[in-house]
């Protein structure tokens, strides 16, 4: 009974976060995610086992979400740029104690107050941990449409089977496009994995607790070495990415989220006028799908990183690579959209320069 | 024939508390044992330790227990409460915890009448972190970072957090306490009872604050400590039924 239906993204992502068994949310007004919240009340409202609090600051949606994280929930909060960064402390305890969440990010213009209008300023953030500690989060970039839908449910399965919080990186653009999804059959919470660390009272078992406090050195730095190796695991389990008509390229563009998007236009329009341009899109920004780019350098020597930042990134890009490739970057920060044709000039005159057209 | 007339409560674990001669943390996790005991919730009992210096509550209350980041406790456990709504839900948090950092969300849950039971150990001043200004600090008191004395319109006020929960209309039960003496522990005992009943009712937000010596920071031996509390604490925080709609008798039977 998959239906194909109609709509905004940032309820293609709430609607698949309730069929993934979601039944707790937590969130605090923000623009440009609103929808998103507003979307989460009324549908909690009709379940059930479905719990929506509008919380009072986002510190207090986090500490939520940790508490019905520790009862045993799929539980979420969501927000934007500002409201993430106040949410960061909370993440970190997440990580820490090992429980699982799905934070939406809907990134706006920064840094600040900035402005509301679509960015990828807070890659860095996401992708290097972005609270205190020695951590990392799942970071999760869709490219918008279907995949919304997708990953939103595979944050779940991911956060769940990793016991770590996820991230999804949005933007008000994708938040806002209306598209056609074919949403996922929705799952009983009921017939999820039990989770046998979850706190629900010692009934018949001795009882447990969760915790981060670890004051013995030995202990943390166990505890440290721990988390590493279950990052070590994730990097080497999940990495994804897009390649598009990279099998010819000379050039490759490097770009994420709406980014991508934006840039696959720019390629179709040069390709029109027969350069030979690809486009490599990230769809997990942490783990960096690191050697599927790399495979890339095989054939392309060429890559032009278009981020809706000042480059961010490109650093990763330039870790993945190690120097097989020459690396440039374009940039839109503080909120502005490029067009595909404004990105198709700037790889059309990087081709030129580069004298690509002269390859054989 | 013996008759036992005292033992471990059986959920307090088999443990020596790191906890300072005289401090009244010791004391209140046995009462807490004891109540759980009494009440026959342990099986059902998910607890929310604070940072400060009952964070490792965990390792004396045996029953399930989760962690909060400072000040979030009222946060964590209306979470906690709300996916499991028929098991009983406390968090146990210092007077910096609640009434500084963790105000915002003591308050909205307290507004929103979580059906949560809050135990407030009031004693005056940061303890784990070496005793300086808490919120609850009364004025004149000395601290670490009030070396002369707290002084209102510099420092601020004594905050009086319960009688500022008493006024959100969420709140059923709320009661000032202390561990002073064996007539105030008693008292704290019966008050704890109290509230985690009106959890059980489902009435609403129930909260015990409870002076609390700390000998350490405060400089006094555990029995001037105790004295002190009673003397000179209470005259800002007074020993009392703050708000009580329970429709029970309260302890003095009114
Ligand atoms: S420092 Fe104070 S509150 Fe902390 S354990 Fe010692 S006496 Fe108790």
């Amino acid at each position: 009974m998959n239906e194909k239906v109609l709509m905004r993204g940032s309820h293609v992502i709430a609607e698949s976060a309730i069929r993934a068994g979601c039944r707790f949310y937590a969130g605090y007004p923000i623009t440009p995610q609103n929808e998103f919240t507003e979307y989460m009340a009324s549908a909690m409202a009709g379940l059930e086992d479905g719990t929506f609090i509008q919380a009072e600051s986002e510190i207090a949606a986090i500490n939520m979400v940790i508490g019905a994280s520790m009862a045993g929930a799929r539980a979420m909060t969501s927000s934007s740029s500002p409201g993430i960064s106040l949410k960061q402390e909370g993440i970190s305890f997440l990580a820490a104690q090992e429980l699982p969440a799905v934070i939406v990010n809907t990134m706006r213009g920064g840094p600040g107050m900035g402005n509301i209008a679509p960015s990828q300023g807070d890659y860095f953030q996401a992708t290097r941990g972005g609270g205190h500690g020695d951590y990392r989060t799942i970071v999760l970039a869709p490219g918008g449409g279907q995949e919304l839908a997708d990953l939103t449910g595979k944050a779940f399965d991911y956060a769940d089977r990793y016991r770590t919080p996820v991230v999804i990186l949005a933007d008000g653009m994708m938040g806002q496009m209306m598209e056609p999804v074919v949403l996922h059959k929705a799952v009983d919470p009921a017939e999820l994995p039990p989770k046998p660390w979850r706190l629900s009272g010692a009934a018949g078992r001795p009882s447990r607790y969760i915790r981060s406090l670890l004051l013995d050195i030995a202990q943390e730095e166990e505890r440290n070495w721990k988390l590493a190796r279950k990052y070590d695991n994730i990097t080497r389990e999940i990495p994804r990415a897009e390649s598009y008509l990279t099998e010819d390229a000379r050039l490759v563009v490097v770009a994420c989220g709406t980014a991508a998007r934006i840039a696959k236009g720019a390629i179709k329009r040069v390709r029109e006028i027969g350069l030979k341009v690809g486009l490599f899109r990230p769809i997990t920004l942490w783990p960096y799908p690191k050697r599927a780019l790399c495979e890339l350098s095989r054939s392309v020597r060429e890559y032009l990183v278009f981020e809706m930042n000042t480059g961010q990134m490109v650093e990763d890009v330039k870790l993945s690579l190690e120097g097989r490739g020459n690396v440039h970057f374009y940039g839109r920060p503080g909120g502005s959209v490029a067009t595909p044709d404004e990105i198709a000039k700037v790889v059309n005159s990087l081709y030129h320069r580069q004298r690509l057209e002269e390859e054989s | 024939m013996e008759k036992k007339v005292f033992e471990r409560p059986r959920y307090l674990k088999k443990a020596s508390t790191h906890y300072c001669p005289g401090c009244g943390h010791s004391i209140l996790h046995r009462l807490v044992a004891e109540v759980i005991e009494e009440l026959g919730i342990g099986e059902r009992t998910i607890g929310v330790p604070p940072a400060g210096c009952a964070v490792l509550a965990y390792d004396y209350i045996d029953v399930d227990m989760g962690e909060a980041p400072h000040g979030r406790g009222a946060a964590l456990a209306t979470g906690i409460k709300r996916v499991l709504p028929d098991r009983i839900v406390f968090s146990y948090q210092g007077d910096g915890d609640i009434a500084a950092i963790g105000t915002a969300e003591t308050i909205h849950a307290a507004n929103r009448g979580e059906r949560i039971t809050v135990i407030f150990v009031n004693n005056g001043c940061y303890g784990m972190t070496g005793g300086q200004m808490a919120p609850t600090t009364v004025t004149g008191q000395l601290s670490t970072t009030t070396p002369g004395g707290r002084v209102p319109l510099r420092d601020g006020y004594p905050v009086d957090l319960s009688e500022m929960l008493a006024v959100a209309k969420g709140t059923v039960y709320i009661e000032r306490t202390s561990v002073t003496s064996p007539k105030n522990i008693l008292r704290t005992k019966r008050a704890i009872t109290k509230a985690f009943r009106t959890q059980i009712d489902g009435l609403g937000f129930s909260l015990v604050e409870v002076l609390s010596p700390c000998p350490t920071n405060w400089k006094l031996s555990p029995v001037e400590a105790a004295r002190w509390a009673e003397e000179t604490m209470t005259k800002t925080y007074p020993l009392k039924v703050i708000k009580d709609l329970t429709g029970t008798p309260g302890q003095d039977g009114n």
